[in-house]
């Protein structure tokens, strides 16, 4: 027992002095958080706002211009460009230099004065006039999310246009924003790209762990020695779950200071999370390894999980909106269950017995991997 | 063949064979290795050695065959085994980003060398095997002759009864070569059996015992004074002018197995069913007799005549 301690001591202190001559990693370790946290920090931003859009003015009046300018005061569009008619204006959005196009008809004043958004006026309107829209989008469809944008235009107010009081409308539901009213994305983002960069750096650590002593010529040593193959792999794990902490306390401190994401959860309960899910990627990332033969391929099946981590996992897309099949997949992957924990700890203030579930599932899933990895790691060369 | 006691045996196998798909890697290998001995393998490369050896320690599976080592059953027993042997792999397999000191300290914690112990053994090793100076310098800096020290030392730390070397002094020049010999007689001495693989003759001239594997197989083996009086062959040295027309001439000859040019002499291997070689070849190549000369054979002679046959 105390050799085995002695042995897995051995490989922790080799791991950590070769890292230290390897500057170029060891840089890595600490760039990469800093740099993509505030990268996708800034970037992300799924309130679209400043869509390039075309103008296609047939009624040239007043009221189309006035019409024109509340429309470009919600800030959701800016009008970059003007075209005579609707063909010319298509072929700008073929090009993708706007994204959609405000079409005016030349009875814009009509349809106005008679449309239900602005009152009836005298006499009653026809019900034909009343279903008729004053003005029309003409919308590039294919990204969705500019697509709801601009959707979400379609029944805005124009009570400026007529200087008349609305009818007043009294909304079906009200709506209360809780944990993140304000609607920043930074506060969803942050805690979503801890798992994500946590998934890339540490699966990448270990994956690469077992090929590379193979690949440099070192296991013929190492298994012609009395070390076993679960004190190996502890060996090689633990001194990377004090390289993932420091990119965790990196990821964390910049998203409090910079993006001021709260921490609404304790720290114990949020370290604790963390190192369940850095223990369960490192063990991934060990599967790999003895998977893989060489250290291109450990890197192409880090990327096979790193992509579906991002894209399944509720990261990037709610969990909920996915087909079953695709949500019985992101079940599979430690990402997932850790942006539900994660997300709860810092966000809402979760406590530790509501997680159970996704706790013991990242318990059993590093428990697992380890048993896998040790068993598929032989110690000859047959 | 008389049965020696296995107490003083510390590898015996019997026909050992591994395959890799059709490929006989190993093809019924028998062999005896007596305790502090060095025992050869010489070979060509390709010839099994480093699969025998690999099999030897217990890293790779025999497909068939016995093999008993250190009174272990192989490879049942290799776990075991792996605390009483030392194995030096052909490639380097140190850490080339660690010095030469952090790689024998990985080494004694692996094999459980802690405390004054660990530093003890450290120190004794650094100066035997001359790392002292270097001990702060990473191995990958080392040059070949420091790095072969530095794999001997990590190879002996833990003080291994048996010790493989794969091949040690490929990557070296010769007079570290000469040294690197002196301190493996040095082991022996102190009771280590050591089993080395080569393809150098004046490196298996050395050994107390070798065997000459070829394609898999063993060809001879013996001390290496043994196998030069019991070589199939006699070797005539040819004293003569246009020596590249002659050896065309020669070669031909149905008796002859080979001959080699050594500057201006031609060194002719003739098998032993000629009880007259001299007289052989001077009736074929009509030369004048002082220039034919019997000459003692050399380990090299040996093995060319062991193995010429599968050569091609």
């Amino acid at each position: 027992m105390i050799t085995s301690l002695y042995r897995i001591q051995a490989i922790l202190f080799k791991e950590l002095t070769q890292l230290k001559r390897d500057k170029m990693t060891f840089g890595m370790v600490i760039m990469i958080p800093l740099v993509q946290l505030i990268l996708f920090g800034y970037a992300i931003n799924t309130n679209v706002r400043h869509i390039p859009v075309a103008l296609v003015d047939h009624s040239q009046t007043t009221l189309s211009r006035a019409l024109v300018q509340t429309v470009s005061a919600t800030q959701v569009v800016e009008f970059t460009k003007h075209y005579q008619d609707v063909s010319s204006a298509q072929k700008a959005m073929e090009r993708t230099e706007v994204r959609a196009i405000l079409f005016i008809p030349h009875d814009v004043s009509q349809r106005l004065a008679r449309s239900a958004s602005v009152g009836l006026g005298l006499p009653a309107s026809t019900d034909e006039e009343t279903s008729r829209p004053i003005a029309q989008w003409i919308v590039d469809g294919s990204d969705t999310m500019i697509a709801s944008s601009i959707k979400s235009l379609r029944s805005m107010p124009l009570v400026e246009l007529q200087r008349q009081a609305a009818n007043r409308s009294t909304a079906t539901f009200e709506v209360t924003l809780l944990y993140n009213p304000e609607q920043r994305t930074a506060v969803n983002i942050v805690p979503g790209l801890l798992g994500i960069i946590l998934t890339m750096t540490m699966i990448m650590f270990t994956s690469a762990a077992i090929v590379r002593e193979t690949e440099h010529g070192n296991m013929e040593l190492l298994i012609a020695t009395p070390i076993k193959p679960i004190e190996l792999m502890l060996g090689k794990i633990i001194p990377y779950i004090f390289i993932g902490l420091v990119q965790v306390v990196i990821i964390l401190g910049l998203g409090h200071f910079v993006f001021n994401v709260p921490v609404n959860g304790g720290l114990v309960p949020l370290f604790a999370v963390t190192i369940l899910f850095i223990a369960a990627s490192l063990v991934l990332g060990l599967v790999i390894s003895t998977i893989a033969t060489n250290q291109l391929q450990s890197m192409q099946m880090t990327i096979f999980i790193l992509l579906p981590s991002i894209l399944l996992s509720g990261f990037m897309f709610p969990y909920e909106g996915m087909p079953v099949i695709a949500q019985y997949i992101a079940e599979t992957l430690p990402a997932t269950h850790f942006m539900r924990l994660i997300r709860g700890v810092i966000l809402k203030d979760v406590e530790f017995t509501d997680m159970t579930f996704d706790v013991s599932w990242l318990i059993m899933f590093t428990l697992l991997g380890l048993l896998i990895a040790s068993l598929r790691f032989k110690k000859n060369l047959d | 063949m008389t049965t020696t006691p296995s107490s003083e045996l510390v590898i015996q196998a019997t026909q050992l064979s591994r395959h890799f798909g059709d490929l006989k890697a190993i093809d019924g290998l028998d062999l005896n290795v007596e305790k502090s001995t060095i025992y050869g393998f010489l070979g060509p490369n390709g010839s099994g050695k480093t699969t025998a050896i690999r099999m030897l320690t217990g890293l790779l599976k025999p497909s068939s065959g016995n093999v008993q080592v250190l009174g272990l059953t192989l490879p049942k027993d290799a776990e075991k085994l792996r605390l009483k042997m030392g194995y030096m792999t052909q490639k380097f397999s140190l850490y080339n980003n660690l010095t030469v000191k952090e790689n024998l300290q990985f080494i004694a914690k692996i094999y459980g060398i802690s405390g004054s112990a660990q530093k003890k053994r450290l120190s004794e090793l650094l100066s035997i095997y001359g790392l002292d100076q270097k001990q702060h310098q990473l191995a990958g800096s080392l040059s070949g002759g420091q790095r072969q020290r530095l794999a001997l030392a990590g190879a002996t730390l833990h003080k291994p009864q048996l010790l493989f070397l794969d091949e040690p002094t490929s990557a070296v020049d010769p007079e570290n070569r000469r040294e690197f010999w002196e301190q493996l007689f040095d082991l022996c001495e102190q009771g280590t059996s050591i089993l080395v693989s080569t393809h150098y003759m004046d490196e298996a001239e050395r050994c107390h015992k070798l065997a000459i594997l070829e394609n898999g197989k063993k060809r001879a083996d013996g001390s290496p004074e043994d196998l030069m009086n019991n070589m199939a062959a006699n070797v005539v040295e040819i004293q003569a002018e246009s020596i590249r027309q002659l050896k065309q001439q020669v070669v031909s000859l149905p008796k002859v197995i080979t001959a080699a040019q050594l500057g201006a002499r031609l060194r002719v291997l003739v098998s032993k069913s000629i009880s007259d070689p001299c007289g052989y070849l001077q009736h074929q190549t009509q030369l004048p007799k002082h220039e034919l000369n019997l000459t003692r054979p050399s380990l090299e002679d040996v093995f060319i005549t062991c193995t010429g046959g599968g050569r091609q």
